[in-house]
């Protein structure tokens, strides 16, 4: 590896001038991100635009056009759609960059404080330079990426918030050594001397090595040290650092590479389809070559009377070959440049539609839909995969305190707002009448629970009391009387606000104490211990002493674990409150259940004594904390349960319901936990009771994995070769470590086998390169379209990976909708999405595509047949301006309209029949058959559209006798009929005909006739009479009663047979749009099938127990007072993060575990 | 389509990070409710019953059949005749010229084909020289010319366009007209006379003018300087080209017929769309009301033989015909209107039989979804 060395001393040239230059090194922090200049615009941009073979390839015809020999056609026939299609395109990169000029500028221009000769001077960004010490302070950006120095907090350390960076907005605590932590002021910093040796520029974000020599000793240095470049200064008043990587070398810049291009199926089968019309139109070059050699040989060398050979044209070989070129340019409009041009359009257009839609905009948080990636919306409407993260996707990661189960008495119906909205007129509990202290947050319908405490039931205020104090919150009073909590978790949050609002407010806690004001009066109680929470506990109990002396021991726990430590005369309580439980758990409620022990003095002490001996030991201390736990928590006092919900974002089962009866598989990768993910999977109705088997894969090794993947297979109602018919019956549930086994090579294709027959799939525990892995796994093995929804940074590999990627908008950060291609705010837009908007796009895409093929290969096969009657000159058929306009005047804006505009069903419909989704998945409407079968129509078209005018105008005469076989007199009818033909075509296709679709074909055939007429006309000839020689062909031939037979039975011939096939198929084969569409066209009224998604009860209980997003050690923290300080600055700014409080105990705590893979939550 | 990752913008705290609402540009803003954005725009939305297609086909084979065969009937009634003075065979009085004659031929060659018509023909008659097997499609005839030459223009006049190559110079003058159609002007001559049964011939006037698009010959041809009287000194310094035996101002003595708007030499630049082509040559006015234009009888078709026509075994023929509202004759206009009429008809009856054996299903469709 090649290490970056360099040298700060005190004057910054000289250290610039010693540092040893790594070759590749960028002193410099101005970064550039624009691509151009004003003076190699042109150049820079031309070239960039021929690099796509499509242009290049339409140069390569223009060119062939200036040879005089060779040209078939004019050249403004290619040059003039070339040049608008260059130009636009060059006008919309010019606009890119021109605001990417104007960023950098912004960027570049940013004031920093560098300390230059000892003092510190204000400078640019972009003249920072490697080597300074630059001094940032509160909320300031970071310039470059900075190894830091000093901070004005304690011990060197400073926070930053990484947003920018990787999206996750909690905030990250950073240290700078010990040795420059003192250097605090600008003099010390001024004669700062080290020597820096550190690895070169890269993009880990995570990761930095480096060691720096000052002083002659060694220190190592890590990321723990760097501040990086897009992060913001948080909570700190100011520190310095000094500059390591500066612009294109930071790790932001590193990062931020060219994305992956994605492209959809259509794209691909495009591309084919394109290639193999090439070959297509190689052989009818071909073809006629052949033919233009035997006519020159045959004919032509005997014509030669009138039709001498080119002298540069010897011989009827050269001929050929030159007519094959000839051709080549001819019939090259089968794949008009338009069609690239077109398709863009149309997928900008279905992006607008999705920015525009309001039943996609989210009024809670004022976000609309927003399409990122405008080229992916036709392959929303062939989704087979889903993959979804679930906190912040499917739930809101908000939990509500919704039940409770006091004594053996339930409380609250409900406590779901979107419900009660429907149901019920109740009016959510005013809490702040009575209680000033009250949060407003939460909406509690139960008003006998009010009246309980009110009247002053013990159990209930003991309840509470226990929600109030065995608790691991930090509580902070911005003013007077508002009151803010930092939980760890959501979980505890939401009990401690509970108790807040009936009037057991949480006030404050020191290391040793815990105010609470117990309806309206203050309380103090000792806090003698936290028997802190962890996974195999499942519990955690506070002992307190209140202010009368007595000794109390308040537990929380899951049942499972807390009822076995209850005291036997609990025993009829534990029954009721078992059913309670298991109501709540039924509606996938998270529960807990709560309990108190009375403690004696001596008990006390006893006990205290064996707690401090378990904590002063080293070895097995944590086990022997437990014992000591385990010891006090006996004979408990059952006081009632709590049944928090995981909120669910709005309209999350019934979006699961209609996407997966539109047939698309939902799979939930997440972070958490599997109880929680199961739990989530069954309130979301993802998992149902009806399933035969849920598939549980938890083993740790490869064997355990690999057995327990083929027990599936011997399941006795699944035969080895599972079925699609019996998927639906199948779920699976798959923890992060045995994925990874599963995933290996050996073991792919057995788990894509069994997650085959899988109607739903979760896995947990992962992490997000598990959650990449996964997804490329199905796209490698199913070849089918993947779509990743998720909102956080963790869940930005799988929104690239897979073929489509949407953000949850307005939840964690915004890293995850950086990186996708579609974001909204809501979950349960993705079934507008892909229901409604998906299908549209693709149906319309694909409607646009067999109607683009079919009128091209119309338009330009009439020139192949002409070529057996013109001695295969590459004489065409239509005048020049006809070939120039027919793709970008006389029938593109029809088509485009019915690509933009078009609906088969209404939308109501496609989310009513979610079924009429399947033709998308299943490829239906635009693949190599219909290709087939279009350019068969569009074929047959030409062989009508040439040979009705041929056999009807070879003989006829007009009305006056001069003979209308004429050479311009069949151009024009020919391509009137034409016009028609495919018009007529367009308006069959178009299946909704708004005003827009009205205008445009009319005004297509009224621009076709209007222009024929200024073209044929006599002002335009006495200018240029070499341009414009049809002069008066359109008068002549258009009022001809022949031609308008001619074209009228060239238009029967051509349309009818579709219309009787089109018919039939109606008639024969309905597809569900067909019918869908006849039942709304014959007005009948139906109730669409039953969707009835209520919260259905389960039976069965599935309890998650103490499924909170917990985190042991944090009652040690508390009880030694380390994160008081910190706690109240960083609360003052960050009232709404939580986590902000814990960073400097888990940095310390968890500084072993940063090796391991976070679990991102 | 290029995407970078990386804006600085997104660097630039425009992005309420904490609270979170996304990063787009268009945030915040609610969507106007209006029925272009919500795709909502009222819209008519016709589709295939068997209401609708039908009683289409019905109407289409009724509608067709009609006209097809009126349009068949019209063409029955045009009398035409056409006769084949190539005289490829050794019978033919053509016999000798068509072997002997070439472009370098200085003498004349002279033939005339005897014919009867059978049935008098009424009307005005148009007589159409008919040529086979000649490419005036083809690709390097049809765009050797120069319109603005033919337009009178002076300097196009001396300066031929590079198109009409080889045909633009002869000897280093400027030909006049330039190109290879000008050059491969027909110039056989035809006369008609009327055999009387008493053996007495009597010439048929031919009419020489109205036999070109009134546009070709007021506004795409004119002569130099003007259609002025004068032509051989508006001709000055041109020469006529190789094939032909006379300058283009010798072409008609009548000053409204002669140089470029002379009517034959329009009539052949309108270049055919097919090598077998026909084009108008004179018409036969009608004189009176009483007696018939070409009454039956015998006819004499004198044609002076200029054209070559055996290098490139084309064919020659002379057409009368007399004209309707729909042009000449033209029996397949006819003949394929009635045929696509029944075909629709047919299909109709049995798109009906169909629907009412089948298409019972659509109206009680399994919409389980």
């Amino acid at each position: 590896m090649v290490l970056c060395h360099f040298k700060i001393s005190p004057e910054r040239t000289e250290a610039r001038e010693k540092i040893p230059l790594h070759s590749k090194h960028c002193w410099s922090n101005c970064i550039v991100t624009s691509k151009y200049n004003i003076i190699t615009f042109l150049p820079v941009n031309l070239f960039e635009q021929f690099q796509e073979v499509a242009n290049t390839y339409f140069l390569f015809l223009l060119i062939l056009q200036l040879i005089p020999q060779i040209s078939s056609l004019s050249w403004f026939t290619t040059i003039v759609p070339l040049v608008l299609v260059l130009s636009i395109t060059a006008v919309k990169d010019a606009t890119d960059d021109y605001f990417r000029h104007k960023s950098d500028n912004q960027v570049n221009n940013r004031q920093s404080q560098v300390l230059l000769n000892g003092i510190l001077q204000n400078e640019k960004w972009m003249n920072v330079r490697v080597g300074d010490i630059i001094k940032l302070e509160n909320n300031q950006f970071v310039a470059a990426d900075l190894l830091l120095l000093s901070s004005t907090e304690p011990h060197g350390l400073c926070y930053i918030e990484t947003a920018e960076l990787d999206g996750e907005t909690n905030m990250k605590v950073r240290q700078s050594l010990s040795v420059t932590s003192e250097l605090g002021d600008p003099d010390k910093l001024a004669q700062f001397d080290g020597e820096v040796v550190c690895e070169p520029p890269n993009n880990k974000l995570d990761r930095f090595s480096g060691t720096l020599y000052w002083r002659d000793c060694k220190y190592p240095l890590s990321n723990q040290n760097m501040l990086l470049r897009g992060c913001v200064l948080r909570n700190t008043e100011s520190c310095y650092g000094l500059v390591i990587f500066a612009g294109p070398d930071t790790k932001l810049m590193q990062n931020s590479g060219c994305t992956k291009f994605k492209r959809t199926s259509i794209d691909r089968l495009m591309n084919t389809l394109v290639l193999w019309i090439f070959g297509f139109l190689v052989c009818m070059g071909v073809i006629l070559a052949i033919g233009n050699a035997v006519w020159e040989r045959k004919a032509g060398s005997l014509f030669q009377n009138f039709l001498p050979w080119d002298p540069s044209v010897n011989n009827f070989l050269f001929s050929a070959f030159l007519s094959f070129w000839s051709y080549v340019i001819i019939l090259n409009t089968v794949v008009p440049i338009s069609l690239y041009v077109s398709v863009e359009v149309i997928r900008l257009g279905h992006s607008y539609f999705i920015n525009w839609d309001r039943k996609m905009y989210c009024s809670h948080s004022n976000t609309a839909a927003e399409v990122r990636t405008t080229t992916l919306n036709e392959e929303l409407g062939q989704v087979e995969y889903i993959f979804s993260d679930k906190t912040g996707t499917l739930t809101q990661n908000i939990m509500s305190f919704n039940k409770c189960s006091i004594n053996g008495h339930a409380y609250a119906v409900c406590g779901d707002d979107t419900l009660m909205k429907g149901t019920s007129k109740a009016e959510p509990l005013d809490f702040s009448s009575w209680n000033p202290l009250a949060d407003g947050g939460l909406c509690f319908y139960d008003g006998s629970l009010l009246e309980a405490v009110k009247t002053g039931d013990l159990v209930a205020h003991e309840f509470f009391r226990l929600l109030s104090l065995c608790h691991t919150v930090m509580s902070e009073e911005k003013t007077e009387g508002a009151l803010v909590y930092k939980a760890q978790s959501p979980d505890e949050g939401a009990l401690v606000t509970a108790a807040r609002n009936f009037g057991f407010v949480f006030c404050s806690r020191t290391p040793g104490t815990v105010t609470v004001h117990e309806l309206g009066r203050p309380v103090t109680y000792t806090l003698l211990a936290i028997l802190d929470f962890n996974n195999i506990r499942k519990r955690m109990s506070v002992i307190v002493r209140n202010p009368e002396g007595r000794i109390r021991l308040y537990c929380k726990g899951a049942d499972t674990v807390l009822f076995d430590r209850l005291h036997p005369c609990n025993h009829e309580l534990m029954n009721i409150t078992t059913n309670h439980l298991n109501e709540y758990a039924s509606d996938g409620l998270r529960t807990l259940a709560l309990a108190y022990r009375d403690l004696t003095e001596d008990e006390w002490e006893e006990w205290a004594e064996l707690y401090r001996g378990a904590g002063r030991t080293v070895d097995f201390r944590e086990d022997r904390l437990a014992a000591a736990y385990e010891e006090i928590e006996q004979d408990m006092m059952l006081l009632g349960a709590t049944a928090i919900e995981d909120k669910l974002q709005e309209g999350v089962p019934e979006t699961i319901a209609i996407l997966s009866l539109a047939n698309i598989k939902i799979w939930v990768l997440t972070g958490d936990k599997q109880e929680t993910a199961v739990n989530i999977g069954y309130s979301c109705k993802m998992l149902t009771d009806d399933m035969t088997e849920i598939f549980i894969i938890n083993g740790h090794t490869v064997q355990g994995v690999r057995e327990e993947l083929s027990e599936k297979p011997k399941n006795p109602t699944s035969p080895t070769s599972l079925l699609e018919s019996i998927s639906g019956e199948f779920a699976l549930v798959i923890s992060g470590h045995s994925l990874a086994h599963a995933l290996e090579a050996d073991m792919e294709y057995e788990f894509v086998e069994t997650v085959s027959v899988c109607k739903a799939v979760i896995c947990c525990r992962v992490t997000p390169l598990q959650k990449a892995l996964v997804i490329e796994l199905i796209k490698r093995h199913k070849k089918a379209v993947t779509l990743a929804i998720g909102d956080g940074a963790n869940d930005v590999s799988m929104i690239k990976t897979a073929h489509i990627g949407v953000g949850i908008s307005g939840q964690e950060g915004i890293q995850a909708v950086l990186a996708s291609d579609y974001s909204f705010a809501q979950f349960r837009f993705l079934q507008r999405l892909l229901l409604v908007h998906g299908r549209w796009s693709y149906l319309r895409m694909c409607r646009f595509l067999c109607y683009f093929f079919y009128k091209n290969f119309a338009f330009t096969m009439v020139h192949f047949w002409f070529g057996f009657f013109c001695g295969f000159s590459a004489q065409t058929v239509y005048d020049q301006y006809f070939i120039t306009l027919y793709n970008i005047v006389y029938t593109s804006l029809p088509v485009l309209a019915m690509g933009i505009f078009d609906q088969d069903v209404p939308e109501q419909r496609s989310l009513e029949y979610p079924k009429l989704y399947e033709p998308g998945q299943l490829n239906l409407l635009f693949n190599k058959r219909e290709f087939f079968i279009c350019i068969t129509q569009g074929i047959y078209t030409s062989v009508v559209l040439f040979f009705v005018p041929y056999s009807v105008l070879s003989h006829a005469t007009q009305s006056n006798g001069i003979a209308l076989a004429d050479y311009q007199t069949f151009a024009v009818t020919t391509a009137t009929a034409l016009v028609i033909v495919v018009s007529v075509q367009i308006a069959l296709d178009t299946g909704y005909w708004t005003a827009i679709n009205h205008f445009f074909v009319w005004g297509s055939l009224g621009s076709y006739f209007t222009i024929l007429f200024v073209l044929h006309s006599d002002i335009l000839f006495s200018l240029f009479p070499q341009q414009f020689n049809f002069l008066g062909d359109a008068q002549n031939t258009l009022k001809q009663p022949v031609v308008w037979l001619t074209i009228a039975l060239a238009t029967v011939i051509c349309i009818a047979p579709v219309l009787a096939f089109r018919f039939l198929k109606v008639e024969l084969k309905p597809q569900l749009s067909d019918t869908v569409h006849t039942l709304l066209f014959h007005q009948k009224k139906r109730k669409p099938g039953g969707l009835s998604l209520g919260r259905l009860g389960r039976s069965g209980s599935h309890r998650s127990g103490y499924a909170f997003a917990h985190q042991e050690g944090f009652g040690e923290l508390i009880t030694s007072g380390k994160n008081m300080r910190l706690s109240s600055l960083a609360l003052a700014t960050f009232a709404s993060r939580h986590s902000a409080s814990w960073i400097d105990t888990l940095r310390k705590k968890k500084h072993g575990n940063i090796q391991n893979t976070p679990i991102l939550y | 389509m290029m995407a970078s990752s990386y804006s600085a913008k997104e660097e630039d705290g425009h992005h309420p990070g904490a609270s979170g609402a996304g990063g787009a540009a268009a945030n915040g803003r609610k969507p106007d409710n209006t029925a272009f954005k919500q795709q909502r725009l009222p819209a008519w939305q016709p589709i295939l019953t068997a209401g609708t297609v039908l009683p289409a086909f019905f109407a289409i084979g009724l509608i067709f059949i009609p006209i097809g065969i009126g349009l068949y009937v019209t063409s029955n009634n045009i009398k035409e005749f056409e006769i084949d003075y190539t005289g490829t065979d050794t019978s033919s009085p053509c016999f000798s010229c068509y072997q002997n004659f070439s472009w370098n031929s200085t003498l004349p060659c002279k033939c005339s084909l005897p014919f009867s018509l059978d049935q008098p023909f009424e009307s005005n008659v148009f007589m159409y020289y008919g040529l086979s097997n000649f490419y005036q499609n083809h690709r390097r005839y049809v765009k050797s010319r120069d319109d603005s030459h033919l337009n009178g223009n002076l300097y196009s006049l001396t300066h031929p366009s590079k198109e009409c190559e080889p045909y633009a110079h002869r000897d280093n003058v400027p030909v006049a007209p330039c190109g290879a159609i000008a050059n491969s002007m027909f110039n056989d001559t035809m006369e008609l006379f009327f055999v009387h049964p008493n053996e007495t011939r009597s010439q048929i006037p031919l009419k020489r003018k109205g036999i070109a698009w009134w546009t070709d010959k007021h506004v795409k041809f004119r002569n130099p300087g003007g259609n002025g009287d004068n032509l051989t000194a508006a001709f000055q310094g041109t020469t006529y080209p190789v094939n032909w035996h006379k300058p283009v101002y010798e072409l008609d003595a009548d000053p409204e017929n002669n140089g470029f708007i002379n009517e034959d030499f329009i009539v052949w630049m309108r270049t055919a769309a097919l090598p077998t082509f026909r084009k108008l040559y004179r018409i036969i006015e009608k004189k009176s009301s009483m007696t018939p234009t070409l009454p039956s009888g015998n006819y004499t078709l004198e044609v002076t033989y200029n054209y070559p026509v055996h290098s490139f075994d084309g064919r020659k023929r002379m057409i009368l015909s007399t004209i309707s509202w729909m042009g000449g004759k033209n029996p397949f206009l006819g003949i394929a209107y009635i045929t696509v009429g029944s075909v629709c008809f047919f299909l109709g009856v049995v798109l009906l039989l169909i629907h009412h054996k089948y298409g019972n299903r659509s109206s009680s469709p399994d919409i389980a979804s």
